[in-house]
């Protein structure tokens, strides 16, 4: 060690030649990351699969890119940790099953509002439609900026086809009716949760709007693990 | 025992070899630094700016301006443009001045070093367009789509031509332990965002990671993580080796303890990612494993942070003097508190209470705030007259703006602490019946408003420090003589060889 840092020592000799000091740097970063990331893919035990866990439907999967373009993983988590106070407050904690077809992962960083990882079935429909239009009509003193313009705003579907291929290529399991025909099938759910959200009380011209596919994913988030297997 | 660092950094006006300087390089090119520079101050004050209305829309909501400036998508806007576009420019600023010295000679190529400066700001203006359109992948630091990445890919590559190139055509023997963080940055920085940035398009401006899930979080964390490492702090300390000798006029404390640090910094670093995932799907082991490098990792940071204080010995007379030097201090400072606290916030029974919590904002930013940001003042308030070789419009101003930043990081952190562990504790708290104490989650957000109130108060004293820093670098500038000449290289007797490159 004296030899290698002393002045004059190896490490003197080491600065003047770039590039196997290049090349040393180089395997020293790249040792932490290989060491931790290979067994976890390699290592099946690492990621249990739960069976009732699903592909997100053409629809809800069209949901979750809007809660991406909104940011929504800026101030809302989707990871609930194994403490009692979690369970009590959101749920069972989440599975490393629970994941494998996020992409990408939405577990966020900050709670400035509540975890959603099992905020599906939690409030109706409507509620959601209420809170996205205006926060403060469900929850009075929520901080949160409203999103009117979900409700506005045509519900683009044209991407569907060319989402669902990517996602396919990278072995996500959709049946072959998914991949045929997605922006019908989204078209479909959307009309059926738009029915509800007017029988609920609701607006009733909502099927073609932003709004149901984000309401579609929300609803379903963090529901796959009790699921039956029916489904 | 200690090695001088301070060479001969003449800036002699000598105009025998003027007319052929840029073929025969025996002229650094400052004008690329002046370009880095300028581009530093102008991002940092737009970053902060956006920083100040994102702390206003937390406890004022209408402040959320309609679909294109809502808090969710003005966040990573702000967070990319402090972090790429200010500590990105101050870094290159610095790399591109002291590299010159270092190796004694000009930069490799000129047209790269353009390419890189220009290709860069590009870059920063399509993620300030692209980010506000909801045009992100949502990881954090990395929400640039692709065809972006692919641009900070060409860049960075060019950047490191030019930089390997530079160190080829060295005259100096050694390379001095600023540029042993500055391979580390440029190397590291190039797995991290090839490695967390691969994806498969379903759109010209939308992708589906390959990664999945508990893979995907890993790699993310691994690349968010080690963009603190590898972006903020790294270069940060080559800027410190090169920038703080250079003030204080004295040898670096200790050439043994560069070399302990930096090995193992670099080596340590890279392991700690998974800290950001404690107590989540990722497995025990990875998130263990995190854990305890983070600890570890905590050495080598205040070895970095006593080789900068330690420098100083015998001179901290000349802080009563030099603005330059307060802002390196209270720079290395922090980097030292934010060093501690970051294992700190590691250690899982903390991390506990910590994570998703103000607090982690805290730390972040007497990271961004005093590390990055104070090392990068003190940079230009010593580069500033060296450029435009002239003195400091006003000493008394970089003064003002040394006390209010100063000011304003102690109201933000404090109140970004205090939030943090008051909701962190509300969020556990039971009552007798074991019940939760607050089920309303709305509970405690309305208990920690206050400190966002405070927290806009020290992020805008912030930004008025760095509007202070603006008004001095543009009157700096206008004294500056109309005359732009590179300065001549001063180079030792007998070594003749000129234009070997």
């Amino acid at each position: 060690m004296k030899r290698l840092i002393k002045v004059g020592g190896r490490h003197r000799k080491l600065e003047g030649w770039p590039l196997l000091f290049t090349i040393l740097t180089t395997i020293s970063v790249l040792i932490g990351g290989v060491v931790e990331f290979i067994p976890l893919v390699l290592v099946k035990g690492n990621v249990p699969t739960i069976s009732s866990v699903k592909p997100w439907t053409p629809l809800e999967l069209t949901g979750r890119d809007i809660y991406i373009r909104e940011g929504c993983n800026n101030c809302h988590s989707q990871q609930i940790r194994p403490f009692r106070h979690e369970l009590e407050r959101y749920g069972e904690y989440s599975k490393p099953g629970e994941t494998i077809y996020e992409r990408p992962f939405l577990w966020g960083s900050k709670r400035t509002g509540p975890d959603l990882a099992r905020v599906g079935g939690k409030y109706p429909h409507l509620w959601h439609v209420r809170h996205m239009e205006d926060p403060r009509s469900t929850s009075p003193q929520s901080i949160m900026p409203p999103y009117a313009w979900l409700l506005r705003k045509e519900l683009n579907l044209s991407h569907l086809p060319a989402k669902m291929r990517v996602l396919n290529t990278m072995n996500v399991p959709y049946s072959a009716q998914e991949m045929e025909n997605p922006v019908a099938l989204a078209q479909s759910q959307a009309q059926e949760i738009a029915n509800e959200v007017a029988a609920q009380g609701g607006p009733s011209n909502l099927a073609d709007k932003e709004i149901i596919a984000l309401v579609a994913y929300l609803q379903r988030l963090g529901t796959d693990l009790n699921a039956t297997s029916a489904d | 025992m200690a090695v001088s660092s301070t060479q001969t950094d003449s800036i002699s006006t000598g105009t025998n070899q003027n007319s052929h300087h840029i073929k025969n390089r025996s002229a650094y090119d400052d004008q690329v630094v002046k370009l880095f520079l300028i581009a530093t101050v102008i991002w940092g004050f737009v970053g902060m700016l956006v920083g100040v209305l994102i702390a206003l829309q937390l406890p004022f909501w209408p402040a959320n301006m309609g679909e294109y400036l809502t808090f969710g998508r003005l966040r990573p806007l702000h967070t990319n443009a402090v972090i790429f576009a200010f500590a990105g420019n101050a870094i290159f600023a610095a790399i591109y001045y002291s590299t010159q010295r270092l190796c004694k000679t000009r930069m490799y190529n000129d047209l790269m070093s353009r390419i890189h400066f220009w290709g860069w700001q590009g870059i920063i203006v399509s993620a300030a367009i692209t980010l506000p359109l909801g045009i992100s992948t949502s990881k954090e630091y990395a929400e640039l789509e692709w065809p972006i990445d692919i641009a900070i890919t060409l860049v960075w590559v060019v950047f490191a031509f030019n930089f390997f190139g530079t160190l080829r055509v060295r005259r100096e023997k050694h390379m001095y332990v600023a540029l042993w963080f500055y391979i580390a940055t440029i190397i590291t920085v190039a797995v991290l965002h090839l490695g967390n940035s691969l994806a498969i398009p379903w759109a010209a401006m939308h992708s589906y990671p390959i990664y999945a899930g508990v893979q995907d979080a890993f790699i993310q964390w691994w690349y968010g993580h080690n963009a603190v490492a590898f972006f903020l702090t790294t270069p940060f300390l080559g800027l410190m080796y090169y920038f703080l000798p250079k003030a204080a006029e004295r040898p670096v404390f200790s050439y043994r303890l560069s070399i302990v640090h930096f090995w193992s910094l670099v080596f340590i670093y890279i392991w700690a990612g998974p800290h950001h995932l404690n107590y989540t799907a990722l497995p025990e082991w990875a998130v263990t494993l995190g854990m305890v490098f983070s600890v570890m990792l905590w050495m080598p940071s205040w070895g970095g942070m006593i080789n900068g204080l330690f420098t100083l010995r015998g001179a901290w007379h000349k802080l009563r003097d030099s603005v330059v030097l307060k802002m390196f201090v209270i720079g290395i400072t922090f980097y030292g508190m934010s060093t501690f606290e970051g294992p700190l916030l590691s250690i899982k029974s903390v991390n506990a209470l910590s994570h998703y919590t103000d607090w982690t904002i805290g730390h972040v930013h007497s990271g961004a705030l005093g590390w990055n940001g104070f090392m990068t003042f003190g940079m230009i308030y010593w580069l500033l007259p060296r450029l435009w070789k002239t003195k400091l419009w006003s000493n008394r101003l970089a003064n003002a703006h040394f006390w209010i930043g100063t000011i304003g990081i102690l109201v933000y952190v404090i109140s970004m602490y205090t939030a943090g562990i008051t909701q962190g504790l509300m969020w556990r708290a039971f009552n007798e019946a074991g019940r939760l104490l607050y089920p309303d989650f709305m509970e405690t957000v309305i208990q920690i408003i206050p400190m966002y109130w405070a927290r806009m108060i020290g992020g805008s004293m912030y930004l008025v420090g760095v509007v202070l820093m603006m008004i001095n670098v543009y009157q700096t500038i206008k004294l500056a003589p109309k005359e732009r000449k590179d300065p001549v290289i001063d180079l030792p007797a007998g070594s003749g060889a000129l234009g070997t490159a």
